[in-house]
Order: C-alpha cells, then sequence, then structure tokens
C-alpha cells in the first residue's frame, strides 16, 4: 500500500542522509522524494512517497523516523485528509498536427504548453498523480523526448 | 577570545568531564596542544578502539558520559566498533573526531575519512562543525542528547581549522531541542491498564534489561518486585539491575539463560518488560515465544515498543518513574502460589550445573572468582564468547553497574579497554576482565595503558585453545569440524612480564582459589593465564532458530 510521509525536519545539511538512511538500510525503495524550505526558514519539509511491502517494517520506519534528532514530525497521509499532487514537465516532437491535438489534452487537464520550437513542444501540468498518470497515457502516441515529474507534495485539508 | 580547540576542552571540563581516552594524530594537533596543561586528564591508549571502550567502560562503571578522542580518517575509523558498542547497548558517550581542514573536505584529503556518513547509523546523534562559534552549543547539545531519554554515543567531528578559528566563548546555560523531547512519565491509563493485568495475572513474570540499570531504577524495581511476589527474570544488559540470589530472582533467561527462566518465560500469562527490547537472543523462534502472556511493555524509546513482539500495554516512559507509579497502582499482589509450585519443580528439575570433578573447569574459575570478590565492591567486564556466557550464569550480581559486557554489539576485544576506563572511573573498586584466549587478542596492547597508570586490573583467561563458542557451535551444528577456531597462542606470562604487568598461570584446580588471592593482593595489572578444559560447553543452550523452552543440556 502506498504512504504519503510528510517529515518536518530542522533545515540543516545532512539531514536528508539521515532520512534516507532509514529507508536504504532496510532495503526500502522511495517511489518518490521532494524537500523544500517552508513558511519558517529554520523548517525544511519533505514528502516521501513509499510502498510498504510490509506494514509493519513501515510502523517501525515512522518511529524511527521520530527518533531522529532532527526530525520535528513525522506524518503519515493514509486517508482522504489531504491534497496531493505533482508537477509535470514533457518535451515532445510534434508537428502542427501533432501540437493541435496535444492542445486539446492539455485543455482536458488544465496543462500549459510553456515553451514552443520548431518541431518540439515543452508542456507543464500541475495536477494530482492520478490526472498525472492518465494525462501522460493520453500523450502516448506521441513521441516524448524527456519527461520530468517533481514527485509527489501533500498538505493536511 | 578563544581558539575553537580551548573551546572544546573548556566545554568538555564544563560538561563533567574527568578524563578523556584519546589518540592523537596530525589534524588534532590545537585540541592536544590545549589538553597539555588542561584541568581534564587525557588517557593515551594504544589504539583508538581501546579509547572508545575505555569510554564506555567509564561511562557503564559510573553512570557519566564517557568521553574519547580520536585524530581523523584511521584515527576515526579506529573508533568505529567502539562507537557501534555503546549504541548497540545505549551507552552515553561522546567521541570527539578531527578533521581534516574544512576547504579539504571531499578532496581525498590526507586522512580524511567521511565520519559524520560512516557513523550516521552508529551514532545517536553526530555533528560536523564548521563554525567555531556553533562549537559551544554543540558540545553541550552532544552531552544531553548522549545522557538522556534513551542513552547513546554522540560524535562531534572538527576540522582543524576550526579548533584554530578564534570566537568569543559563550557557554549555552539550557539546552533546549524542539525535535528532541524524550517522555519520562508513562501514561496513566496505561498504567492502571497494566496494573489490572498484573493483578489479574496467576502467572506473572517480570523481564528487565539494561533500561532499568541505565534510568537508576534498580530500587523502585526492589519494591515493585517485592510487592507482587512475582518471579524476575533478567536479559544479560539487566545483570545486576535485581540481586541475583535474591527469592525472586530466576536469573538471565535466553539462549544460554537458565532453564526454569526460560520454562517460565513460555508458561507465564503476564510478561512485563521493563527497559528490554525482546532480542533474537532472548526471543528465540519469535512466532512461538510466551504463547500464553499477555505483554505490558515500559520502554523510553517508543521505537522499542511492538518491534519483535505485539505487545497488549504500551508504556513509553522512563523506567524509574513507571516502576514508581505502577508499585503505587498495584492495589494487591496476584495470587501467585501455584505458579511458584511449578517454578520451584523447574528449579529443582533443571539447575545451572556443570561437572564437578577434579578437572580444571572454566565455571569453576568464575565461581572462586565470586568468592573472592562478593564482599568487595567489584566491577566483572567479560569479552565475548563462552567466558561472556559462563559469568553471567556464573558470577553471582547483585547490584547496578557491577556488570559490563558487549551485548547487543557482541565485540570481542571490548572487556580488557572497558575495564581499564572503569577502574579509572572506580579506583576504589576491584576490576576483573574475565576473557578468553581469543577476544583478549583483540586488544592486548592496551597492557601498557593499564601499566603505565598504574591500574591494578586484574584478566582471568579462561585459555581452552580455542574461540570456544564459534567451536562449540561447530561441534554441535558442522560435526566438530573446526574451521578457523583453533588457536596457537603466546606465552600469556611472558607477555605479561614484557608489559610490566605480573602474568601467572594456573593449571590445577586446586591452585585456582589461592591464585586469585594472589592475583588480588597485587598492586599491579595482573594476567592470569587459567588453563582450563578446552572442551567444555556452555550450557543451557537453545539452538539459533528454535523455540526458548527447546533447550540443549550437556549433562542429560
Amino acid at each position: 500500500m502506498k504512504h504519503t510521509l510528510a517529515i518536518l525536519v530542522e533545515n540543516k545539511f545532512g539531514v536528508l542522509a539521515r532520512v534516507a538512511g532509514l529507508f536504504s538500510a532496510r532495503g526500502y525503495n522511495i517511489d518518490s522524494l521532494t524537500v523544500s524550505e517552508t513558511e519558517d526558514p529554520t523548517v525544511s519539509r519533505m514528502a516521501v512517497v513509499v510502498d510498504a511491502q510490509d506494514e509493519r517494517v513501515l510502523e517501525q520506519i515512522k518511529k524511527q523516523l521520530h527518533k531522529l534528532i532532527d526530525v520535528i514530525t513525522v506524518h503519515d497521509f493514509l486517508k482522504k485528509d489531504y491534497i496531493a499532487g505533482e508537477l509535470v514537465f514533457v518535451k515532445i516532437e510534434a508537428d502542427k498536427k501533432g501540437q493541435a491535438s496535444l492542445s486539446k489534452i492539455l485543455k482536458k487537464y488544465g496543462g500549459a504548453l510553456v515553451e514552443k520550437q520548431a518541431g518540439s513542444v515543452i508542456v507543464e501540468l500541475a495536477a494530482s498523480q492520478q490526472d498525472v498518470r492518465q494525462f501522460l497515457d493520453d500523450i502516448k502516441a506521441l513521441k516524448i523526448v524527456e519527461l520530468v515529474k517533481s514527485g509527489c507534495i501533500a498538505i493536511a485539508k | 577570545m578563544m581558539s575553537g580547540a580551548q573551546i572544546l576542552i573548556e566545554c568538555l571540563i564544563r560538561e563533567g568531564a574527568e578524563l578523556i581516552f584519546g589518540y592523537p594524530g596530525g589534524v588534532m594537533l590545537p585540541v592536544f596542544d590545549v589538553l597539555y596543561d588542561a584541568k581534564v586528564k587525557f588517557i593515551l591508549t594504544r589504539h583508538e578502539q581501546g579509547a572508545a571502550h575505555a569510554a564506555d567502560g567509564y561511562a557503564r562503571a559510573t553512570g557519566k558520559v564517557g568521553v574519547c578522542m580520536s585524530t581523523s580518517g584511521p584515527g576515526a575509523t579506529n573508533l568505529v566498533t567502539g562507537i557501534a558498542t555503546a549504541y548497540m547497548d545505549s551507552i552515553p558517550i561522546v567521541a570527539i573526531t578531527g578533521q581534516v581542514k574544512t576547504q579539504l573536505i571531499g578532496n581525498d584529503a590526507f586522512q580524511e575519512s567521511d565520519v559524520t556518513g560512516i557513523t550516521r547509523p552508529i551514532t545517536k546523534h553526530n555533528y560536523l562543525v564548521k563554525d567555531v562559534r556553533e562549537l559551544a552549543r554543540t558540545v553541550r547539545e552532544a552531552f544531553y542528547i548522549a545522557s538522556t531519554g534513551r542513552p547513546g554515543p554522540v560524535v562531534i567531528d572538527l576540522p582543524v581549522d576550526v579548533q584554530n578559528a578564534k570566537a568569543e566563548f559563550v557557554w549555552p546555560e539550557e539546552v533546549f531541542i524542539r525535535s528532541y523531547q524524550p517522555s519520562y512519565d508513562g501514561h496513566p491509563g496505561m498504567i492502571k491498564k497494566a496494573a489490572k493485568f498484573i493483578e489479574r495475572s496467576s502467572r506473572p513474570l517480570i523481564y528487565v534489561g539494561g533500561g532499568v540499570i541505565s534510568s537508576g531504577a534498580a530500587p523502585e524495581l526492589l519494591a515493585f518486585a517485592e510487592k507482587t511476589g512475582a518471579p524476575l527474570t533478567t536479559t544479560f544488559m539487566g545483570l545486576g539491575a535485581f540481586p541475583s540470589e535474591h527469592r525472586l530472582s530466576l536469573g538471565m533467561l535466553g539462549m544460554h539463560g537458565t532453564a526454569y527462566a526460560n520454562h517460565a518465560t513460555m508458561e507465564s500469562d503476564l510478561i512485563l518488560a521493563v527497559g528490554a527490547r525482546f532480542d533474537d537472543r532472548v526471543t528465540g523462534r519469535i512466532d512461538a515465544f510466551a504463547p500464553h502472556a499477555k505483554i505490558v511493555h515500559v520502554d523510553i524509546d517508543p521505537t522499542s515498543i511492538s518491534k519483535n513482539i505485539r505487545v497488549d500495554v504500551p508504556i513509553v516512559g522512563d523506567a524509574k518513574r513507571v516502576l514508581a507509579a505502577l508499585t503505587k497502582t498495584v492495589k494487591k499482589a496476584p495470587d501467585t502460589g501455584a505458579w511458584w509450585q511449578t517454578i520451584e519443580k523447574w528449579k529443582r528439575e533443571f539447575p545451572l550445573r556443570y561437572k564437578q570433578d577434579d578437572r580444571l573447569r572454566p565455571q569453576y574459575v568464575i565461581e572462586q572468582i565470586y568468592e573472592a570478590t562478593k564482599d568487595r565492591p567489584t566491577v566483572i567486564t567479560t569479552e565475548v564468547g563462552q567466558n561472556q556466557m559462563w559469568t553471567c550464569q556464573w558470577y553471582k550480581f547483585k547490584s547496578p553497574r557491577s556488570w559490563l559486557s558487549s551485548g547487543g554489539l557482541g565485540t570481542m576485544g571490548y572487556g580488557f579497554p572497558a575495564a581499564i576506563g572503569a577502574q579509572m572511573g572506580c579506583p576504589d573498586k576491584v576490576v576483573f576482565d574475565i576473557a578468553g584466549d581469543g577476544s583478549i587478542q583483540m586488544n592486548i596492547q592496551e597492557l601498557a595503558t593499564a601499566v603505565n597508570n598504574k591500574l591494578p586490573v586484574k584478566i582471568a583467561i579462561l585459555n581452552n585453545g580455542y574461540l570456544g563458542m564459534v567451536r562449540q557451535w561447530q561441534e554441535f551444528f558442522y560435526k566438530k569440524r573446526y574451521s578457523g577456531t583453533v588457536l596457537k597462542n603466546p606465552d600469556f606470562v611472558k607477555l605479561a612480564e614484557a608489559y610490566g604487568a605480573k602474568g601467572m598461570r594456573i593449571e590445577k584446580k586446586e591452585d585456582v582459589p589461592g591464585a586469585i588471592q594472589e592475583a588480588l593482593a597485587t598492586d599491579n595489572v595482573v594476567m592470569m593465564d587459567f588453563r582450563v578444559e578446552p572442551e567444555e560447553n556452555v550450557f543451557p543452550m537453545v539452538p539459533s532458530g528454535e523455540a526458548l523452552n527447546r533447550m540443549l543440556d550437556g549433562m542429560a
């Protein structure tokens, strides 16, 4: 089962390694990880998405995260009590016709065309993970040159 | 203005450090220059591992924070085993490592290693200090973190340019770390629930670990145990938390625990675990462990609770406070008459024993060390393996901080440097390292440290010519194919003498008591080479992966 963890940490060097170490030491793969400053510059926020193969192991990781001296709080968003989303950039090789069909898809998801060059475009979409997945499915027929996803971020409702 | 090196030493003194165990090197020269005439004593060991274990032994024996120090690179990596040992057993030490110049970090400089990276998973916390103005607060936090909550080692990595940099000395009066707030008082609702469980149980068992010793909860434990009349077993780390000759004591449980402690665990209907962590050496096969028992678990570290065993009543808190609260809350002792009858039967049926004959058996040596020291304040350390397990079984510990041994990590070579640290911290106590002929050679260079500092540490080598515990497993599970376990040893008597210590060789059973008396009367390091029965085994033994009551008994 997928878990989205929100971890507030001291904004210091080395904290990311401490957090990542708890997962890697158990051979746990992290699906996505984002780190950024918060409204308080001394605090950073991490959003970690993991697929828990074993809930007990994840429970242990959560407790051990909390035990790290630099970790302030750990919150596991499990139910529908949060809003989550991610940002995606896609560079696509597309001629006029391709661009027209892309515009339609973008409109459907609320995405935008942010860069246009001869023969290729860059589009962006900020949406829920599910919408991002569907969007990527919809543009599968087009020639994707490069795909960049931010990883999921989440906020409590 | 003060230099970083001066600030460091001033902070150590203000934190109450009396001794620093360590070894110098290039990037630590500024600190060693300050140490030359500082008000804190520096003890030069002969290897950094010895320094880390000595700081650990000092901490375990005195309850204070131990301090060790090394240079960068190989100095720091040599500390690693000692730091990991302290981490696994929750021992408060602060290790200070020199580091190359800040600008050179990450450039593969001479004697550079990524110390905070290497020690991250084996420390409670670690610091790389890049600004001299942060140094005083860092040292203060390091001691606070090491000694509070569940104790543990903290590393401070200090680049040489920060040691030389100047700053105003500001001593932070208070330490506040917003993200580190250990809970000391157990939840009152949970304590009430636990008390009910205890009152209603008919086969209760108190199972205590090292947490009782670190929290200083031995008096509270005694009061609680006597009020409830419940039998009590300790882990390896818990030895000394409760007098082992008390009528309620069942001794140690686990792989080499007493048969009656293990049977009691398996048949119990309520286990009250205090400051113990259900380690695999205690539980045996985990899915067969204590099938009838409800489990109440008191621990200051929430990560210990429900880690290996599902817990019915979790109580996060300090053992001392929670035990005091439980003693108050429990209104009536459970009815344990029938339970004690069963236990007494086990005690008669499966006593701890070894063959009584005229051969020099290692268990006898330990019994005689106990007889010779039982009326004097004594600290016993051990190495790892058979020597360690026989000591758990045959030395009758009665008070906290009298038993120092590497439990979690199982570090061979721990006992002797730990004995040095303990003797420095407790000059008036008898300090005995009970060793094997394999383990003692892992840090034997510390004979120089002990002799130079005129420490009357006694070493009893139970010399069987093997790496005995591994040989025992090979005997049982690998058809006696003694691969890599046969030792050709040096002459330990001459070796001791070469270092300026006293060496003794004991080959006959009848010579044991006299030899121990002679050693105790000697005001010098004494290394005793006891030539014990070579293939003696440690029994009982729960084979790895078996249920706790499936013990092998060599006498059967």
